[in-house]
């Protein structure tokens, strides 16, 4: 089977409409993201130096920022002592490419894979497949986006648009086709579940050769790779197999391994809302008679060291992929995360996706920045100080800006219209004045009910106040700011 | 400095001087009635907001140039809308910055700390909670999300509305969650905005309140235009109007 892909979805309004028609869909992800929201709002609030952890984590991130090519040589340099083998990638293609070189050598025709968002941001599944490799996901949650032939729509619960009856039929369907089938009495029960999936996925464990994982944290100066995780499944691909191939972004180093202590406890509390993680899971290159007998790392750039360049967009270099920003985010939560056509969803995905494939290029792209009301509830919660809106007003300059030069459309010129009339106070009241005559001859009810488009985009659900007899302009210039009021009602109280 | 001394202007902004005229004239009553002789310079027009959050930062440089230019010389400027504060406070240095002016620069780094939202300024600049309202009816509150997130304004409105005599507040649920306006997002993605606003005006309707009430009427266009196209017969009214408010003959 070939993989989803969010190759050639359409722009985020289009997504998000038909995404909020899903009643099943809005049903599932209120209810998770209630919860989640509260086990964190729980977890997060018992820790009395939670501010300064937030801080501690932005900072060594910057740190890193800051002098990343010293770090990426000094990784490199651990690594290889520690017996692992480096590569590096431009881009998705070329670390494909060294992934599929690595299996072809092996002769292996499949690769169990631990969670890893890093190979969906390069599609590796497809590339695997496209060579003749299947490409098995054994988290509990990827294992039922790729049974389902699905994509993911959260970066930690990728198939939290799912619920247990959907999980159930997608499991009765698939799994025998792939491996080792459900029974034919499996009952929705999460224990029920769980049991399905372990037996489905032991299988591949115990037969895999190769595993392909990523890591969420790569320690400088051990040459440590870090992965943390819940389910077991992560320790047993990275243990299990004989050949372990980690790809890793560049941006997921941290300089000491002391540093870990602040990232351990900001990720699993605003990620799981769990004070520890189950599974934490470290390995410094090869160590004979226990692990893999090989182990390869590929660096991977894939427009990092753009979204570097970039003074205030590279703070979502930061991000640790806790996805706290998608749990409490207001337009996520209603549209779920497929809406955003990345693998990066939610507030984050809409500062990242962007940056890491360029503004610009392409109508649906550009439509992420605007993906956002702006309220501010992804940087309160981001456990590195990600001020998202601020980025998200950044990159939103950056797309009008790629689009000058070109026939204005309408928001265009509403822009350029807006700033010349908003530049002077006179013009500004010709204009009010005329809102003025307009009520006395066509709104007579105070409220303005179904307009035609474009304004329909406003009335279709929404009423709009009429404009008022009078500005405040002109009742100040007319009274002397209320000074010169001769009846009671010209004190200016409102006709609302 | 003592506030009858100070020199204080109104920014009414540009929607409630179009729109909400009686917003603005509530805050001029009420400032009056506290001692504050407050100002209207007529060359004021607009934040910028819409410009800079839309992404249009070059055509917001002449706007945040009137700004500037109408609120030179004033000791505290006033504004009864917590995202244009909060726009004035974080967002105009950005534009003096792509503006390329240092003189710019300069004087929007004197004038936007001195740029206040109304619960701010009653409470922080004026130190009064108590401001002699009279506003006998059931109210819910929606703390704006720039308001809280942006300005930290934190209780202040509530503050403010606790101590209005006859006035009864009730909790709104999930009031911290955003009523989904968002300027330009309200139409750029109108679907997922409405989905956003039917939840705050159901959270409204909940509260069984007469009355709703914020800092901004940007969100009070919103939620209050859902209330009224389903007849939910609930009023929207900004927190200056219901501090303004006295009891008849007072």
């Amino acid at each position: 089977m070939s993989p989803a892909t969010f190759l050639g979805m359409p722009p985020f309004p289009v997504a998000a409409r038909e995404a909020l028609a899903n009643s099943q869909q809005r049903g599932n992800l209120r209810n998770a993201t209630r919860t989640i929201r509260a086990k964190r709002a729980g977890v997060v609030g018992e820790v009395d130096d939670w501010e300064q952890l937030r801080r501690a984590g932005a900072a060594i991130k910057d740190e890193v920022l800051g002098n990343l090519d010293g770090y990426l040589e000094q990784l490199e340099a651990s690594l290889t002592l520690a017996g692992a083998t480096v590569h590096w990638a431009r881009d998705a293609a070329e670390a494909n490419r060294v992934v599929i070189d690595i299996a072809r050598r092996h002769h292996v025709d499949e690769v169990v894979k631990v969670k890893s968002m890093v190979t969906g941001e390069i599609e590796l599944n497809a590339a695997l497949e496209a060579a003749g490799i299947s490409a098995w996901e054994t988290d509990l949650a990827e294992l039922i986006v790729q049974l389902g032939d699905d994509l993911p729509s959260h970066i930690l619960v990728p198939a939290i648009h799912r619920n247990r009856s959907e999980v159930r039929e997608i499991f009765l369907r698939e799994m025998g086709k792939n491996g080792i089938p459900a029974d034919v009495d499996l009952t929705d029960d999460p224990a029920d579940l769980a049991g399905a999936a372990r037996r489905h996925l032991r299988e591949k464990f115990l037969r895999a050769k190769m595993a392909v994982s990523g890591a969420n944290f790569a320690v400088a100066d051990t040459g440590t790779l870090v992965v943390v995780e819940s389910e077991g499944n992560g320790r047993m691909c990275l243990t299990l197999p004989e050949v372990l191939v980690s790809v890793v972004g560049i941006e997921k180093i941290v300089p000491t391994w002391t540093d870990l202590e602040v990232f351990l406890q900001l990720l699993p509390r605003s990620s799981t809302g769990e004070r520890m993680n189950p599974y934490t899971s470290t390995w410094s290159g090869v160590t004979p008679g226990d692990g893999p007998h090989e182990v390869h790392v590929v660096l991977l750039d894939n427009g990092r060291t753009s979204v570097l360049a970039d003074e205030v967009g590279r703070q979502a270099l930061r991000c640790i992929r806790c996805s706290a920003c998608l749990n409490v985010c207001p337009v996520y939560e209603r549209t779920g995360g497929r809406a955003y056509g990345s693998v990066y969803p939610g507030p984050i995905g809409a500062i990242l996706t962007p940056m890491l494939r360029g503004i610009g290029t392409d109508e649906a792209t550009d439509s992420l920045p605007y993906a956002s009301s702006l309220c501010g509830a992804c940087f309160e919660a981001c456990p590195v100080l990600i001020d998202i809106p601020e980025v998200l007003v950044h990159l939103r300059e950056k797309v009008v800006d790629a689009h000058r030069g070109r026939m204005p459309g309408t928001v265009a010129t509403t822009m350029t219209g807006a700033s010349w009339l908003l530049t002077n106070g006179h013009r500004l009241a010709a204009l009010q004045m005329l809102a003025g005559v307009s009520r006395r001859i066509f709104w007579r009810r105070g409220r303005i009910g179904r307009m035609p488009p474009p304004l329909s985009r406003w009335t279709d659900a929404r009423d709009a106040p009429a404009p008022p007899r009078e500005s405040f302009r002109a009742w100040w210039a007319r009274t002397d700011g209320g000074r010169g009021a001769r009846r009671a009602d010209d004190d200016g109280r409102d006709e609302r | 400095m003592e506030p009858s001394v100070m020199k204080v202007a109104v920014f009414v902004t540009c929607l409630n001087d179009t729109m909400f005229p009686g917003t603005g004239t509530a805050v001029v009553r009420l400032l009056r009635r506290l001692g504050v002789d407050v100002e209207f310079p007529a060359a004021q027009t607009c934040c910028g907001q819409m410009h800079v959050n839309t992404g249009y930062v070059a055509e917001a440089v002449p706007i945040v140039r009137t700004f500037v230019e109408a609120f030179a010389g004033y000791d505290a400027v006033v504004a009864p809308s917590g995202s244009c504060a909060a726009s004035v406070r974080h967002q105009h240095r950005l534009v003096a910055r792509r503006s390329g002016d240092p003189r710019l620069a300069r004087e929007v780094a004197t004038i936007s700390p001195r740029v206040y939202e109304l619960s701010e300024f009653l409470i922080d600049v004026l130190g009064v909670v108590d401001v002699g309202a009279y506003f006998p009816h059931r109210v819910t509150l929606h703390p704006t999300c720039h308001s809280r997130r942006m300005l930290g304004v934190g209780d202040k409105p509530e503050q403010l509305l606790r101590a209005v005599r006859g006035l009864t507040l009730v909790d709104l649920p999930e009031a911290h969650e955003c009523c989904g306006f968002g300027g330009t997002f309200a139409l750029k993605n109108p679907d997922v905005s409405v989905a956003m606003g039917s939840d705050k005006a159901r959270h409204v309707r909940e509260t069984g309140a007469e009355v709703l009430v914020a800092g901004d009427n940007s969100c009070l266009m919103h939620i209050g235009g859902l209330l009224t196209r389903e007849r939910a017969g609930i009023r929207a009214m900004h927190l200056a109007e219901v501090l303004a408010s006295t009891e008849p003959g007072a």
